[in-house]
């Protein structure tokens, strides 16, 4: 049996009279790529804030790797990895500086971080780069190696926020195929993206309007009950019908 | 000559420091036409458009807007253009209709004047006038930045990736609003990181590092690609991924959704192709021949 790594139950946010996520349930396996999309204004955010510990929910339940969102927020931020388009690593420190930066926030002791250094710069091909600032880093290396830190202290369950987002189309398959190899490896990864072909990546996808999930199942699942060609097909079929703009 | 184009860049070259940001750019936008920059972040695309705008000086080469300088004549410039930088640019302490008023008078006109322009993008946010426009939704304050961008009635319009980060569907309601204004014969220089969008346009330049990789219609350069496009699908996608990588003969081969696809030059032979890795083992494998995309050109071209 594959354990479950996230599971929620009528998760609910509201702010004031604004119901954001309205009674969303699901359950993530370890080792699933999870696709999490939704429109603008969906609800997608505020939940996987909660998910991560940076938010309580107004009510429902649930678990991230085994700790309850409502009592173990600091614990969970622990156990997790996390990265955006927006913000990952910091630009004016080197690539070994972002790594330690990284390893002491996560908890990893001095040896240990050195250890995953090594290897991570190994993985990457990196060695010659350890020195160079982030910031002038290409795009493409920049994102490969914001994957390998959030993912530094082997988290149970790694967020990417728009991962991919303003990337080019070759780094963008190559940061694909990055994710491919880690849930191979048994991380699970709960990824959002504005890109529909990405969305055929993932084992699940689960797609949100108006605070609710409207659909949840395999791409290929997904596509038969829509009766749509495409993922994209699929998207535009439901975000139509989303009344929040 | 009575063609004049809207916009003409020549030899434009923009260094920061040691980073080359645009080499040697050269491009013309007619008048009446939505011409797409197709590139991802670092591409050089907002220095272009900052240049353009007369905002930032190049380092080399030339730049003009209705054949005015982009250097020497950037007072007149900044009457006749219409600009929606990348980042959000409104004051979010303002309302909605307390925004569109302020660069209307920056212009010395009013909303009432330019209404009849905007009223198909702005009669969409005017429930929310009150609101302020830091409150508002990611959707509604690129709505409000184009009618901030558009209401002294510019004759050329700057959008820098104005859809970036806005769901698909949206996406495609703001190319709609876009085919809009150029019936009302407004020229459009548009920025996206988003591939699929480049058939909106009537031309595109894709751009990278810095360098365009090739300027034509959309249509004209999905057909410059001289090699075959295979859609290809089995049951085991990764498997399949890493022995096409392997085979002589084929010079690509990337995810591309629920297919991977595969780029072979002229010649090769996709059914013994099938024939021989179904004897390896790889089940339910079908390959076929389809045209590529912009995504498949850029990808060749930025391999070059």
């Amino acid at each position: 049996m594959t354990r479950t790594v996230i599971s929620v139950r009528e998760l609910t946010k509201r702010f004031g009279d604004f119901t954001a996520v309205d009674r969303i349930s699901f359950d993530v396996r370890e080792g699933e790529i999870f696709g999490f999309l939704g429109a603008n204004g969906a609800g997608k955010t505020t939940a996987m804030r909660m998910l991560c510990g940076l938010s309580y929910p107004t009510s429902g339940s649930g678990t991230v790797d085994g700790f309850d969102i409502m009592r173990d927020g600091e614990k969970i931020k622990r156990r997790i990895g996390y990265m955006s388009q927006r913000f990952s690593l910091y630009d004016d420190l080197t690539v070994r500086e972002n790594i330690r930066l990284y390893g002491g926030i996560y908890g990893l002791g001095r040896r240990q971080t050195q250890e995953r250094m090594e290897e991570l710069l190994r993985r990457l091909d990196f060695m010659s780069e350890r020195d160079t600032l982030v910031g002038s880093l290409p795009l493409g290396w920049k994102q490969k190696l914001a994957f390998s830190v959030a993912t530094l202290h082997r988290p149970g369950v790694v967020f990417l926020d728009e991962p991919t987002g303003g990337v080019d189309p070759l780094t963008r398959r190559q940061f694909w195929e990055m994710i491919y190899e880690a849930a191979a490896g048994g991380t699970t990864v709960f990824v959002t993206t504005h890109y529909m072909d990405e969305a055929e990546y993932c084992s699940r996808v689960s797609i949100m309007a108006d605070g609710r999930i409207r659909a949840l199942d395999t791409p290929a699942a997904l596509k038969r009950e829509f009766g749509a060609a495409t993922m994209d097909d699929v998207f535009r079929k439901i975000a139509r019908e989303a009344k929040r703009i | 000559m009575e063609e004049r184009n809207a916009i003409e860049v020549r030899e434009l070259t923009k260094r920061y420091g040691g980073v080359t940001a645009l080499d040697r750019v050269s491009f013309e936008v007619g008048c009446g036409e939505i011409f797409g920059l197709i590139g991802p972040d670092g591409a050089g695309k907002t220095s272009l458009f900052r240049i353009l705008t007369t905002l930032l000086a190049p380092d080399g080469g030339s730049a003009s807007v209705n054949g005015l300088d982009s250097v020497a004549d950037y007072r007149q410039i900044r009457r006749q253009v219409g600009y929606m930088p990348g980042r959000f640019s409104l004051y979010a302490d303002l309302s909605v209709e307390e925004n569109l008023s302020f660069f209307a008078a920056l212009f010395g006109t009013g909303i009432r004047e330019n209404y009849d322009l905007v009223a198909p993008i702005y009669s969409q946010i005017e429930p929310f006038r009150k609101r302020r426009a830091g409150k508002l939704s990611g959707g509604m304050k690129q709505k409000l930045a184009l009618c901030c961008a558009l209401i002294h009635r510019p004759s050329v319009l700057f959008l820098d990736e104005p859809t970036t980060g806005v769901d698909a569907l949206s996406r495609g309601e703001f190319w709609d609003m876009l085919d809009g204004l150029r019936r009302c014969g407004i020229s459009i220089l548009v920025s996206t990181p988003y591939m699929d969008e480049a058939g909106r346009c009537d031309r595109i330049a894709l751009i990278n590092e810095g360098r365009i990789l090739g300027i034509d219609t959309p249509q004209g350069l999905v057909d410059g690609f001289d090699e075959g496009v295979y859609e290809l699908s089995g049951d085991d996608m990764s498997g399949l991924l890493a022995r096409v990588r392997a085979e002589r003969g084929i010079s690509g081969c990337y995810p591309f959704g629920a297919v991977h696809h595969v780029v072979a030059a002229e010649g090769f032979d996709a059914v013994a192709f099938v024939a021989r890795i179904a004897a390896e083992g790889f089940s339910g494998v079908s390959m076929q021949c389809i045209g590529a995309g912009i995504e498949d050109v850029f990808i060749k071209k930025m391999g070059r």
